[in-house]
């Protein structure tokens, strides 16, 4: 016994030839339906090319348009050929002109042979099937679709629609219960011959004449009133993606094609020289009696699909510019943005640094220029450190600073003194944590020794922006992980919010903060901002410091470490 | 108004498409073998000027992706360019004295022949020093993309120039024919792009890159912009407007995801900051044949005397189209 194939082809002929010769040749039928849209100079070049082989034949022709019931009709006339003309026919193969046949012949006449009454047809219930595109999955057997979907699409959906809106349903023939699945399958030959002599097949026929893709219906559910044994699963490995289009082979998939121990897959490339020279080669037949296994093609298709719609989290690029919202990660990883800290701490990034494993810049939105750790003048990625660069496009560069340092956590100061135009984009970011100390801007003022008009309107017009970001970040669009204390709050207790905020930022470090950053010397902080209630603006966001009872300088004063009981 | 503005593009985009007709007149034949462009070949369109010691390795580069004809404009080069590619099976060639500026920087005449010849094919529009590097081009010929496109009905592909430098002064190391310009000018910035959209035309701009870092720096809104869609199933009501960075109808220009997916795309390496760029430049500042009375190129000189190193400790080495596929400056998309 073994097995018959049909070939259904429309386009590379020459391509179909060469694989009805290879089955041909390893002693398995072939009926060759090919389109009748060929012209008939390609039709009879490849009649000729096969005249030779007594046991390849060419069937019936049909103008075959997708998603009609000619596919269908072409299928019924070859099989009824096949099962006439090839007695020793017990498993009959549906496939198409650019499958390419993985595994010897002998193989599949062998797997086939351990299961004789076994049928291999997906066939899947409307009601579990995820695949359908454009979500008509139980309509297509309800609805009328004498239109074509490719060509009078317009006329297609109108239709589609108006039957919805007056409700109208076709009825089911008795008995069927519909079922899809792939349309390359492989029937036994009692199964097949069932559904062709079917006494109420012209009644079938009729019914499936307005089902829409037929193909992927027709048999899938004929076959579940006769089959004794159906394994759900095409032995053709075929592959579709998200709008329906089968992923198609090339020569570098050889050697993963090679080790899906598939027998039949679909669709070649038909340039794809290397693939049919390497399978259409003949091959010692090898006792092997593998199952095939396609998940590392799966992967890889389902991986690609992945890739086309969701992108990578944290990209702009020239085929991936997201609208607002729809960015599906706006960074590419978490990172921290440290607000007053630099003012209120001598050195504070280089002691942070010291604490956490990750990057810790300046103020990369500096007024003046960029501040990269190091201070470096290009940081990964080549980005400049030119203020005039970065104010460009400030969001592009934070998206592009976080994407080029993949794997590595970016910190950076953050002052009202620096470029605001990110404040919204971190904000809603939830890979951002932002903590911010108000009012520590104060304390560079403090320390100046500037005109102390200059100084008011600096602080006034610090305070202003201050209070603009602090309102961005109590919003409630808010993503980000944000902490906010006042200036006075904050030197009250230093240790255990920065514990809090290094914690977060590497969590498996289990090492205490063994010295706190130097703090500024604030002695007659409370006297200056006194002085500029007194000029009449009136400092808000640093908090309560009363004039004469100064913050208690910690170490500094007494020059060794602050130590933490 | 949405008609309106529609309607006001499509007179543009005629007016784009009546310009080249009526420039036809200033490309004179040379060698005409287009009888030989068979339906479905993959056709490159280029304008160029001088560029001998170049052609050879551009050709056979080219031929290597799969091109089948190349269609191209010779403007009074005298180096002998022209009898070199007057010599080779597969160009066709035109020849043309007039103003290269008037020409709207060869796109008139470039948007000619493919209305004339390009019609119903996929087109390649590059420039000499243009490398076209795209998905899998190390297995796949350039066939087996535009088959790909074509299942998906995609008419346009975009490739973001990327511009390649040496490390060390550019006319250091001086090139050779023949040689692949990307052993010596092997180094690029992976990541300081910035893009925006083009609202009129619905097409991304994207700036940055080295000369955005060292010409620019000052002043990034003149920076060059970076944006290209070479690669085009064309038809004959179709127009470039600006160089290959954008054209109409706008639909072509959308080769973006705006819902966080990836659509595919490639690259042109840009082989530009190779020797000998400041006789190069001299001549071209004589000339005063580019873009905006040619301020990159005035930029370029004033930069050029002072010997630049556009390498920095961060740039990457080229090794190939993955690479640059990881780095997220192109992408495969759903292609498998």
């Amino acid at each position: 016994m073994t097995v018959g194939f049909i070939m259904m082809c429309h386009t590379a002929l020459d391509r179909a030839a060469q694989v009805a010769r290879h089955w041909a040749k390893s002693g398995a039928p072939v009926v060759i339906h090919v389109d009748r849209r060929v012209g008939q100079h390609d039709y009879t070049a490849m009649n000729r090319a096969l005249a030779d082989l007594e046991n390849v034949s060419f069937s019936r022709r049909f103008k075959c348009e997708w998603g009609t019931f000619s596919l269908v009709e072409a299928a019924q006339v070859a099989s009824e050929q096949m099962l006439e003309q090839h007695a020793s026919v017990r498993h009959v193969f549906l496939a198409s002109g650019s499958c390419l046949p993985l595994r010897p012949v002998k193989e599949l006449v062998d797997y086939l042979d351990a299961r004789p009454y076994t049928d291999f047809i997906e066939s899947v219930t409307t009601a579990d099937v995820t695949w359908t595109v454009g979500g008509m999955d139980f309509e297509r057997f309800t609805l009328r679709f004498p239109f074509s979907w490719k060509r009078q699409r317009g006329m297609f959906d109108r239709y589609v629609a108006l039957q919805r809106r007056l409700g109208l349903k076709r009825k089911i023939p008795d008995g069927l219960v519909p079922h899809l699945g792939s349309q390359w399958w492989c029937l036994t030959r009692q199964t097949l011959s069932a559904i062709l002599q079917d006494p109420d097949r012209a009644g079938y026929d009729k019914y499936f004449r307005r089902v829409w893709i037929p193909d992927e219906s027709y048999f899938q559910t004929l076959a579940r009133l006769y089959a004794t044994s159906i394994e759900s699963r095409s032995l053709t490995l075929s592959k579709f993606d998200f709008q329906g289009k089968p992923h198609i082979f090339y020569d570098d998939h050889l050697q993963l094609l090679r080790r899906s121990d598939c027998f039949v897959a679909r669709k070649i490339w038909p340039q794809a020289n290397r693939l049919y020279q390497a399978f259409l080669a003949p091959r010692s037949e090898g006792e092997t009696q593998s199952e095939p296994n396609p998940t590392k093609i799966d992967r890889l298709f389902s991986k690609a699909v992945e890739r086309r719609l969701k992108g990578r989290p944290g990209l702009f690029m020239q085929s991936r510019y997201p609208l607002q919202d729809r960015e599906n990660g706006k960074t590419s990883a978490p990172y921290s943005i440290f607000q007053g800290f630099s003012d209120l701490f001598e050195n504070f990034d280089g002691w942070l640094a010291k604490y956490v494993g990750a990057r810790v810049h300046g103020h990369l939105f500096g007024p003046m220029r960029t501040e990269f750790s190091g201070g470096e003048t290009v940081f990964s990625g080549c980005l400049s450190d030119s203020a005039a660069l970065r104010d460009y496009n400030p969001r592009a560069f934070l998206t592009s600073l976080i994407w080029n340092s993949r794997g590595e956590r970016q910190c950076f100061m953050f002052s009202p003194r620096d470029t605001q135009a990110i404040n919204w984009f971190t904000a809603t970011d939830p890979n951002a944590q932002i903590s911010v100390i108000s009012g520590a801007w104060a304390v560079p003022l403090f320390r100046s020794t500037q005109n102390f008009s200059i100084l008011r309107r600096e602080a006034a017009r610090l305070q202003q922006i201050e209070t603009d970001h602090l309102a961005i970040l109590r919003s409630m669009y808010v993503k980000a992980r944000v902490r906010i204390w006042t200036m006075a709050d904050f030197i009250e207790n230093p240790m255990e919010p920065l514990q809090t905020i290094i914690d977060e930022i590497s969590p498996r470090a289990t090492r205490r903060l063994a010295e706190a950053p130097r703090m500024v010397d604030l002695t007659g902080f409370g006297q200056f901002l006194q002085n500029l209630k007194n000029q009449g603006m009136l400092p808000r966001l640093m908090g309560d410091f009363p004039v004469g009872d100064d913050p208690r300088p910690n170490s500094s004063r007494r020059g060794r470490p602050y130590l933490v009981k | 108004m949405r008609i309106w503005k529609s309607y006001r593009l499509r007179l543009k985009r005629k007016r784009y498409l009546a310009r080249a007709f009526r420039k036809r007149r200033e490309l004179k034949v040379v060698a005409n073998r287009t009888d030989q462009i068979k339906p479905g070949d993959v056709l490159l369109f280029a304008t160029l000027r001088n560029e001998r010691v170049r052609l050879p390795y551009f050709l056979r580069y080219y031929r290597n992706l799969g091109i089948r004809h190349f269609l191209i404009v010779d403007n009074g080069s005298d180096d002998g360019g022209l009898e070199y590619l007057c010599d080779q099976k597969d160009v066709s060639l035109w020849g043309t004295q007039a103003s290269y500026k008037k020409s709207r920087f060869g796109m008139d005449w470039i948007n000619w022949l493919l209305l004339r010849h390009g019609h119903g094919h996929w087109t390649l529009t590059v420039d000499p020093d243009e490398f076209f590097v795209y998905p899998f081009c190390d297995t796949r010929p350039i066939r087996a993309l535009t088959d790909w496109l074509d299942t998906y009905e995609i008419q346009s592909f975009p490739a973001m120039l990327l511009d390649m430098y040496p490390k060390g002064p550019i006319d250091a190391v001086p090139y050779t024919e023949g040689q692949n310009p990307f052993d010596i000018a092997c180094w690029f910035d992976s990541g300081n792009y910035t893009i925006s959209k083009n609202k009129q035309f619905q097409n991304l701009w994207i700036q940055g890159g080295p000369r955005a870092r060292t010409f620019f720096a000052d002043n990034p809104r003149d920076a060059p912009s970076l944006n290209k869609i070479p690669l085009v199933k064309w038809h004959r009501s179709y127009a470039y407007i600006s160089s290959t960075h954008m054209m109409l109808p706008r639909s072509l220009n959308m080769t973006y995801d705006e819902l966080g997916g990836e659509k595919s795309s490639g690259c042109l390496l840009h082989a530009k900051f190779l020797s000998p760029l400041t006789a190069k430049v001299e001549e071209e500042l004589q000339r005063q044949q580019h873009f905006a009375e040619s301020r990159e190129y005035k930029a370029y000189s004033d930069a050029l005397s002072s010997e630049p190193d556009l390498w920095c400790k961060w740039s990457e080495k080229y090794i190939n189209w993955r690479q640059l596929e990881i780095l997220g400056l192109m992408s495969k998309g759903n292609w498998a």
